[in-house]
């Protein structure tokens, strides 16, 4: 354990970030806040494959100082084993955040009760909404499709298999794709709802991209129901680069995913009628 | 070699009848499941035998020679009479000059095998008998030589044992990784699986380095990384165990696999297959009973994955089927000829630490299944569900979960990481989580000494409820009778009763590899099993 005297982070903060708490404006550009407006302090952790030593320090600090770290507070370090070395690094970031070069998806939709949900598919299908859900590829992870499909649903909100108007298939775990297809023309499948936890070798990807081809190649152009992805790794605006109508990340509840179906299905069935 | 020491002082005041009572009930649920296992073989069983008799290897695709043989057989006249006899037969008739080469020429449809009677068939039982032995007896020389080895190096000097997980998809990866946790201070190494392998119908073989979230099981994998342990139990004075998995589709061979390579522990419940792989259940329970009954005889400590029923439904509201399934998990375990100090039960922390009192009934539950089972070596989960990415709240979350383990002398303890549910663990993740374990364990392994639960008090009151609403659920599982003949365990699976997950006995992977004995069934593996070694 070590620590390393820096200059006072007050002094590194004078940008433009607006102090003034009264205005309910955000200032555009902004830093990080530790204890004080404008202060940009930020905690990182991290390993150097090297004995610890005083050199070890050392390339902490050079690595926080090439990350934008000025000054730079070495609060912690350990050695593990012989060859490693652990890190706790405070400092000052010295790069500015733009507020007005983030770019955000809105939800394209807007979120419905159960109650809504159910009499919308009701108006418009005069039937009930078919989904098939599956784990696909070697994931074997269920927690994602069954906190959205299972009635014990997520954070709070029931799974789709609460819905009245919805009937759910849900497949489990490691399905194949070709069985995923079947299983999807057998129920008449209006949407099909896959997730995928497991991210090594870029195995979502490359799963979620085979599925989708797999649907494209088995059902006739505009036929395709719509096609669901949910994961905590999928990037945001990658939909069509995968093939998918609609990519939902960490902590989507099953109403936001009920709300999209209907959403979606207003907007497709228009031109597309099953 | 006895592995559950202490005998602790019951903390809870359980009533004796009803403890009595759940294991009848547990016996009455399970030994229609036992008949049905007895009755029938499958594929993997079948390739289990070749694999003692010897046989390994695979064709230049990769398709081992055991899968050759055994799908010969079966498409020629069957498996329902099992392997061995049409397979020592063929040698019998110098069909070829050994199992090897008898494989090779089945792959090439050049080999014609026949049902043996009468004197033919006495005499392959007799080959198949001689042909096993010595894989059998490889068995029982690894026990022979893990018991030599601790005696040797020692066992860990705390309780619980640290067990921690390997998983870079390549073994020579796994190898310097495993070192240096049991330097760190692991226990027992687990080499996590790929997670496709659970569904292969064959067992890859030889070194392997690509795999998805883990390593593939493969005989060769097995052997490399005991030695490397052996040689790190000696420099550490302290045997380090190695744990892979026997379960999905090969459960039967890769049981087989890890009694030929001293392997220790083996991940192996008798129902997860069925609820989280949708494989057939009868297929689980056959390979499980076979797959039970090598443990047995290689002195392997077989782990249940009750964890797994909480990451599907509310750890508060299915507290009963994890005690539930402790219970046929012991049952089904006992009745392979496995003892108590084998049965590493599994349980989990995994009540939603927002609502109130969750760790009293974490407490409450920990000591349930303590007290149930006093002579098993308890193997206690940490948290994952309830990880949500916050990796400081997560560290704080582990924390207590060792506290739990602490306080209520769990056995094995799976080493949480707060980095659950973000990334593969790094270096330091696991650095920091076992200097929580150690620093938990320093601070307040001796609670156990101190800690009374009161008498009547919330945490008895808890695991009373637990243990009746686990009666009830027995009680409704073996008086579902159902249709005359069916199986009721089979039918509460079916209705969803586990993890909420339906699977009937006539769907799932694997049905296709599942045959019922016929009359005159032989399988050489069975009867030196049933023999026993005298322990």
């Amino acid at each position: 354990m070590s620590t390393r005297d820096a200059a006072s982070p007050e002094a590194a903060s004078r940008e433009s970030a607006s102090p003034d708490t009264a205005s309910t404006m955000l200032p555009d550009i902004i830093r990080p806040y530790g204890d004080t407006t404008g202060d940009g302090m930020v905690q990182v952790s991290f390993t150097l494959p090297i004995p610890h030593d005083k050199r070890a320090e050392g390339a902490a600090l050079q690595l926080a100082a090439k990350m934008g770290l000025a000054p730079a507070l070495l609060v912690h370090a350990k050695a593990m084993g012989s060859d490693f070395t652990f890190f706790i690094v405070y400092g000052s970031a010295s790069h500015l955040v733009d507020l007005r070069e983030v770019m955000v998806i809105e939800r394209e939709f807007p979120l419905l009760t159960a109650k809504e949900v159910n009499s919308l598919i009701k108006k418009r299908l005069r039937r009930k909404l078919v989904i098939v859900g599956a784990c696909i590829g070697t994931d074997a992870h269920t927690v994602g499709i069954d906190a959205i499909l299972n009635i014990k649903g997520f954070a709070g909100e029931k799974g789709l298999e609460y819905y009245r108007e919805i009937k759910v298939v849900n497949c489990g775990a490691q399905v194949l794709v070709p069985e995923l297809v079947a299983r999807a023309r057998e129920e008449r499948a209006d949407a099909v709802l896959v997730s995928q936890v497991v991210t090594q070798k870029d195995a979502h990807i490359h799963n979620t991209m085979t599925m989708s081809a797999a649907f494209r190649e088995s059902y006739p152009a505009g036929k395709v129901p719509l096609l669901v992805v949910g994961g905590p790794r999928f990037e945001q605006g990658s939909a069509g680069t995968l093939g998918v109508d609609r990519i939902f990340g960490k902590g989507t509840t099953p109403g936001e995913v009920a709300s999209y179906l209907v959403h979606a299905m207003a907007t497709t069935t228009k031109e597309n009628p099953r | 070699m006895s592995t559950a020491t202490r005998m602790p002082k019951p903390k809870l005041e359980l009533d004796p009848v009803v403890i009595r009572k759940v294991r009848s009930l547990a016996r009455k649920a399970g030994a229609p499941v036992v008949r049905l296992a007895k009755t029938h073989t499958t594929v993997s069983v079948e390739r289990a035998v070749l694999r003692l008799a010897g046989l390994s290897g695979a064709d230049h695709d990769g398709v081992p020679w055991v899968n050759h043989l055994v799908d010969a057989v079966r498409d020629e006249v069957g498996l329902e009479h099992g392997v061995a006899p049409p397979v020592f037969d063929a040698l019998r008739r110098a069909e070829a000059a050994d199992l090897l080469t008898l494989a090779q020429k089945s792959a090439a449809g050049s080999v014609s095998f026949r049902l043996p009677q009468g004197r033919d068939s006495s005499a392959a039982v007799k080959l198949a008998l001689r042909s096993v032995k010595p894989g059998m007896a490889r068995i029982d020389r690894n026990r022979a030589t893990r018991d030599a080895l601790i005696k040797r190096h020692g066992n860990p000097r705390q309780r619980p044992w640290i067990y921690l997980i390997v998983a870079t998809g390549d073994i020579y990866e796994d190898i310097p990784q495993a070192k240096t946790a049991a330097r760190e201070g692991a226990d027992v190494i687990a080499v996590i699986r790929s997670t496709g392998q659970s569904l292969l119908d064959f067992v890859p073989e030889g070194a392997t380095r690509e795999g998805y979230a883990g390593t593939y099981a493969t005989q060769e994998n097995f052997r490399l990384m005991r030695a490397a342990l052996d040689e790190v139990s000696k420099e550490l004075g302290r045997y380090v165990r190695l744990t892979n998995y026997a379960s999905g589709l090969c459960m039967p061979e890769i049981a087989a696999l890890a009694g030929l390579e001293r392997l220790d522990m083996m991940l192996n419940d008798s129902m997860y297959g069925i609820l989280f792989r949708d494989i057939n259940p009868i297929r689980t329970f056959v390979d499980q009973r076979f797959s039970r009954q090598i443990h047995a005889r290689a002195g392997i400590i077989i782990n249940t994955g009750e964890d797994n029923y909480l990451t599907t439904t509310d750890a508060v509201e299915a507290a009963h089927t994890v005690t539930v399934s402790q219970l046929m998990n012991e049952y089904f375990a006992k009745e392979a000829g496995l003892a108590d100090w084998q049965l590493g039960l599994g349980h989990a922390f995994e009540i939603n630490p927002e609502i109130p009192d969750s760790f009293r009934m974490e407490l409450a539950q920990a000591l349930l299944a303590r007290q149930l089972f006093p002579k098993a070596p308890l193997k206690w989960m940490p948290p994952t569900k309830h990880m949500t990415g916050d990796v400081f709240r997560g560290y704080l979350l582990d924390g207590f979960f060792n506290l739990v383990g602490a306080m209520t002398s769990q056995d094995i303890l799976l080493v949480g990481m707060m980095t659950e549910a973000v990334v593969t663990p790094f270096l330091s993740d696991r650095d920091l989580a076992l200097q929580n374990v150690r620093y938990v364990l320093n601070a307040a392994g001796g609670l156990i000494e101190d800690f009374h639960p009161p008498r009547d008090g919330f945490i008895q009151t808890r695991a009373r409820q637990v243990l009746s609403e686990a009666v009830d659920l027995l009680e409704r599982i073996v008086n579902d009778t159902g249709q005359p003949g069916t199986v009721p365990l089979l039918q509460a699976i079916s209705d969803g009763t586990f993890g909420l997950m339906k699977r009937p006995p006539d769907a799932g992977k694997g049905l296709d590899g599942v045959f019922r004995r016929a009359p005159g069934y032989d399988n050489p593996a069975t009867t030196l099993l049933a023999e026993g070694v005298g322990k």
